[in-house]
């Protein structure tokens, strides 16, 4: 049980302004996911939360209690760390043991708790092992079972899948879903620059730009109804089409928006639809992206599959009903009745 | 990758150059060994690089005296061996002479007779045969003069002479008294200095780190006068191991610090704050974590600082004395050179004996010097 | 001999064994009085960020008395002492100054130092320069700097030793047993006595030293040279530039900053080289250096802590702007990276 409430978090370092106002509250047993562009301050926001960055003004509660000046060890927290942060000159059974036996846990719980974390994560083979001997999957494995063993309220992950490659990515991250369905209770915080992860893992994603919070929501929250242009910009691949002038104007708004998946491509002109020209056509298998010059700019639309469309030809773009987004002059999100 | 632009006219010139080089700062060292290992007459004679040739030399000797005659047949015959109480004990006769200025006139075998009648023969073994008609008279035996041709011969008898009675034993007991805790309590206070330093959080931080580099170039000499007046204040410091050690922690801690501070600085962050996380306090990240971590940076600095004290003269005069049960090596062999100038076998041996421990070090640890001294000097120091 | 073997042991194991226990029992008695518990209570966590107060300083207390007692403090009180008497007793103003700069012994010493400031850092690394890049090519090359680079474990002393040997010199028509004699009359010179031959005795002396450090400009050049991105040389080729115009126009400028930081290591140690001229001459015939100098007026027959003073501040001096760039180095490097 580990409720989490941020109020008016600041982070300053003398001038530099990192964090700004951050509000939030986490609720227990939650997978949060941080994401935002590199330098938006969601590691030093996960590390606020950790407590290895001291926080300038503003609160910080773990269950209710102020931690502000609660030093790492005592917060009930466990992090992994995008190194991973192994000890190198440590076996596996020592790294995954380190935090217990600084807690003064007896010998024999110690082994009991560790063989039972290496046994759940496949590591019971490799406990004598040096890190350096281990695969990246594996070590990322001994990060994990480093927080497991402490039985920690609170997970933070800090990138952790960026030092591996495309395919371990991929089954480490069905992994790590896995690992949170079988600790219900556990509050988990995940930063990523990556939003494949955010979307596949969140419960609730919250999207940071330079220190502030943009949006909090559910993944298809923050796809469907995004509530400004700055995550509209960064939630989905490819990024959302954004309009200004007439085709905004015609719809009352200052700034419109598509997603290209919910942009048709047809031949000839239909009522609400944009013409341009083929600039070029990207044909990846399963689908394709079409950029296409029209008079508000160069648009891109998705196709399933190959398309038939070529480069310079004539094509004309209209959006899907309901899949229109429109922005006010603040970059804020007007809701459609 | 500079191999491969290839610098004509020949390699062959390459290696002869190399090999000059190499030559040119060896041959001095290899001069002082061989020498160290000759007989000190040799030294003394000849060049050490003909250490390995056999060289002919004339030796001045006498017969017996008269009191070794016997009669045989009428004549009164001396007989012996040349080589008997002389140095060698041993040897082969190339020549020998009556007159000094001739000392090759007779081959080994032949006799050379006297005016009054006297022969010598000599035979190539040193066996001499002196004879006269009539009874010798008392006095010394018959000089003579022959040329001997010497074989390369070793002795370590100029070591154990300065090891036992020149007092380069008992020195080299105490420059391992002072060298190791010199060693060890410099790395110990700058390893933790350092760990302060570069993690932990402090005030003045970087202006501390500041003056720390600024005295690695202050002249040590520079803090001699001033440490002996407190010294000699203080009573308790003064010509004392304490006091030594005390001094070479203090003149060798800004480069420990430096070094150290800089590898600890280079450890990952992530580490630290996990061990953080973790629980541990500092003393136990230190311990833990920091201590095996940074034991290539440890090494090469004990491996500096050892060398330093070891061949330190300046600081063991000033802080420990000249009290022959305290003196150290170099000062032992710094007296010799003065006292003992001209006797190269005792220079030569005592010389190698101090050298012979860094040279030691220096070669099992090479690795670690090198990489220290790349750690110090080219990241800006 | 087992007797002072045993007491010598003896020793180490106090003096070591003291400063561990300073370590182990500061941090101990830490913990001791400020209880840390497992459970998450105020005062654990309170006393917790007490000891992270409070440890640094158990770290550092050690190093900052010793760095204050044996090098900050006697910079000051020398500076003190060289405006004062023999004894230290009377101000005296400059006189001092005034009187190293009429001294003769003392202009010898400026003038010899000013040699060697000139001569060795220069032969030191324009060797060292020369050598790394001849090792560099050929196989053999790492058994051959360990062999340049071994002086450097060699103390003064024993370099004295080794270099008096084959300075030596025996009257005419002897046999020489020092092997520069001997190389000289092997190509029908006469022997010299190379230690008292006036002026040219001092590069004598310095060719010890260059002896012992060119292998330390060896290996950081070496380092150096290794650290030069291929890349650039293969673009030199191409660009139809030959072996020495590479050497000169390509590697030399990328390694500019270790070549100063070498020369200036190396000025810094002339500036205080004492024991091989204190072994070879003791400043006799003409050969006496400042940091020499300083310690007769300090230890010997002169007495005069004054002038001893007085000579090291100057010395000081002539190492000052190296330690100002060293800080500046240091600080620009801090901010660059950690």
């Amino acid at each position: 049980m580990a409720d989490i409430k941020l109020t008016n978090l600041n982070k300053a370092y003398g001038a530099v302004h990192i964090l700004k106002d951050v509000n939030l509250e986490i609720r227990s047993g939650e997978f949060i996911v941080f994401v935002g562009p590199s330098g938006c301050g969601k590691s030093t926001l996960l590390r606020s939360i950790c407590g290895l960055e001291s926080i300038t003004s503003g609160t910080l509660e773990i269950d209710h209690a102020v931690v502000n000046e609660v030093p790492p060890s005592k917060r009930g927290i466990a992090m992994v760390f995008q190194s991973y942060a192994l000890y190198p000159h440590m076996s596996v059974y020592e790294n995954i043991s380190f935090a217990l036996e600084n807690q003064g846990v007896p010998r024999d719980e110690i082994r009991q708790r560790v063989e039972k974390v290496a046994d759940m994560l496949q590591l019971t083979p490799y406990l004598t092992r040096l890190p350096k001997a281990l695969s990246g999957g594996q070590r990322q494995r001994v990060a994990i079972g480093r927080a497991i063993v402490r039985g920690a309220k609170v997970f933070l992950f800090d990138e952790p899948l960026s030092n591996l490659d495309a395919a371990l990515r991929v089954a480490t991250r069905m992994e790590i879903a896995k690992l949170k369905r079988g600790m219900p209770e556990t509050t988990m915080i995940y930063v990523t620059h990556d939003q494949v992860e955010a979307m596949t893992l969140a419960d609730r994603i919250v999207v940071l730009q330079a220190g502030r919070v943009e949006q909090v929501g559910t993944p298809m929250e923050l796809y469907e109804r995004p509530g400004n242009l700055f995550v509209a910009g960064f939630i989905g691949s490819p990024k959302m089409n954004f309009m200004t002038g007439a085709p905004a104007d015609k719809m009352k708004c200052k700034t419109l928006g598509v997603r290209p998946e919910h942009l048709e491509i047809s031949a000839r002109p239909s009522p609400g639809s944009m013409s341009g020209k083929v600039e070029y056509a990207e044909i990846l298998g399963s689908d394709s992206f079409v950029y296409v010059a029209t008079g508000h700019g160069l648009i891109t639309a998705r196709e399933n599959g190959r398309t038939a469309v070529k480069t310079g030809d004539t094509v004309h773009l209209t959006p899907q009903a309901g899949h229109v987004h429109r922005f006010d002059e603040n970059g804020k999100r007007i809701e459609s009745k | 990758m500079w191999q491969r632009i290839r610098l004509e006219p020949s390699r062959f010139a390459l290696h002869l150059a190399v090999l000059l080089i190499v030559a040119m700062w060896t041959l001095p060292t290899a001069g002082l060994l061989v020498s160290s290992l000759r007989d000190k007459n040799l030294i003394a004679t000849s060049g050490w690089w003909t250490a390995l040739t056999t060289t002919v030399r004339s030796v001045q000797t006498r017969t017996k005296d008269a009191s070794a005659q016997v009669e045989q047949d009428g004549v009164f015959v001396i007989s012996g061996n040349l080589f008997d109480g002389s140095e060698e004990g041993t040897g082969t006769v190339a020549a020998f002479g009556t007159r000094v200025a001739k000392p090759d006139e007779f081959a080994p075998g032949s006799t050379a007779s006297y005016d009054d009648g006297r022969s010598l023969t000599v035979n190539a073994d040193g066996t001499y045969r002196y004879t006269s008609p009539v009874k010798f008279e008392e006095g010394r035996g018959q000089r003579v003069f022959f040329m001997t041709s010497v074989p390369p011969r070793f002795t370590t008898e100029n070591y154990s002479n300065v090891l036992f009675s020149q007092g380069i034993g008992r020195a080299f007991v105490n420059s391992l008294t002072v060298t190791i805790p010199a060693t060890i309590i410099p790395i110990l206070i700058a390893a933790f200095a350092a760990y302060a330093l570069a993690w932990m959080k402090i005030p003045a931080r970087g202006f501390m780190i500041s003056v720390v580099v600024g005295l690695l170039v202050v002249p040590l000499q520079m803090s001699l006068i001033p440490l002996l007046k407190l010294y000699n204040a203080s009573g308790f410091l003064s010509k004392t191991y304490l006091g030594i050690w005390l001094a070479h922690t203090g003149f060798g801690l800004p480069f420990a610090i430096y070094l150290l501070r800089s590898y600890i600085a280079g450890l990952p962050r992530d580490l630290i704050e996990s061990a953080q996380v973790d629980g541990a306090n500092d003393f136990k990240i230190f311990r833990r974590i920091i201590l095996p971590l940074s034991f290539p940076a440890l090494a090469s600095f004990a491996i500096f600082q050892f060398l330093w004290v070891w061949n330190d003269l300046l600081v063991a005069i000033v802080f420990l004395g000249t009290e022959p049960d305290k003196t150290v090596l170099t000062y032992q062999l710094n007296s010799l050179l003065g006292s003992r100038g001209g006797n190269w076998e005792i220079l030569t041996a005592s010389a190698f004996i101090t050298i012979i421990v860094p040279l030691i070090v220096f070669f099992s640890l090479q690795r670690y010097f090198v990489r220290g001294l790349l750690a110090g000097s080219v990241k800006g120091g | 001999m087992t007797m002072q073997l045993f007491s010598a042991f003896f020793t180490v194991l106090v003096g070591v064994g003291g400063c561990l226990a300073y370590f182990w029992g500061s941090n101990a008695l830490l913990d001791v009085l400020l209880p840390v518990s497992a459970r998450n209570d105020d005062r654990s966590i309170r006393n917790l960020r007490l000891q992270s107060t409070i440890r640094p300083w158990l770290f550092l207390l050690p190093a900052l008395i010793l760095l204050a007692i044996y090098l900050i403090y006697p910079v000051f009180q020398t500076l003190w002492l060289s405006f004062h008497d023999k004894a230290g007793d009377a101000f005296v103003g400059l006189d001092n100054y005034r009187w190293a700069f009429s001294d003769t012994g003392f202009r010898t010493s400026i003038f010899n130092n000013f040699l060697w400031l000139l001569v060795v850092p220069a032969a030191c690394t324009f060797l060292g320069l020369v050598i790394a890049v001849l090792t560099d090519r050929i196989f053999w090359g790492p058994v051959a700097k360990s062999f340049i680079f071994l002086p450097m474990a060699i103390s003064f002393v024993g370099a004295s030793v080794i270099w008096k040997f084959v300075y030596d010199y025996r009257g005419e028509g002897q046999e020489q047993i020092g092997i520069l004699n001997a190389i000289v009359e092997w190509f029908g010179g006469s022997p010299q006595v190379w230690i008292s031959m006036p002026f040219w005795n001092n590069f004598f002396l310095m060719v010890i030293l260059i002896w012992i450090q060119t292998g330390f400009a060896t290996v950081i050049l070496g380092a150096a040279l290794r650290g030069v991105p291929e890349d650039t040389l293969e673009a030199a080729v191409i660009d139809g530039a030959g072996p020495f115009k590479i050497f000169r126009r390509i590697m030399v400028p990328q390694i500019m900053p270790t070549i100063i930081v070498v020369w200036t290591t190396i000025t810094v140690l002339v500036l205080k080289v004492f024991d091989i001229v204190l072994t070879m001459t003791n400043g006799q015939w003409d050969t006496q250096v400042l940091a020499n100098l300083m310690f007769d007026w300090m230890f010997r027959g002169g007495g005069d802590f004054g002038r001893g003073a007085a000579i090291a501040i100057i010395i000081m001096i002539a190492v000052l702007p190296i330690m100002v760039w060293n800080i500046r180095q240091a600080n620009a490097e801090r901010k660059g990276g950690h």
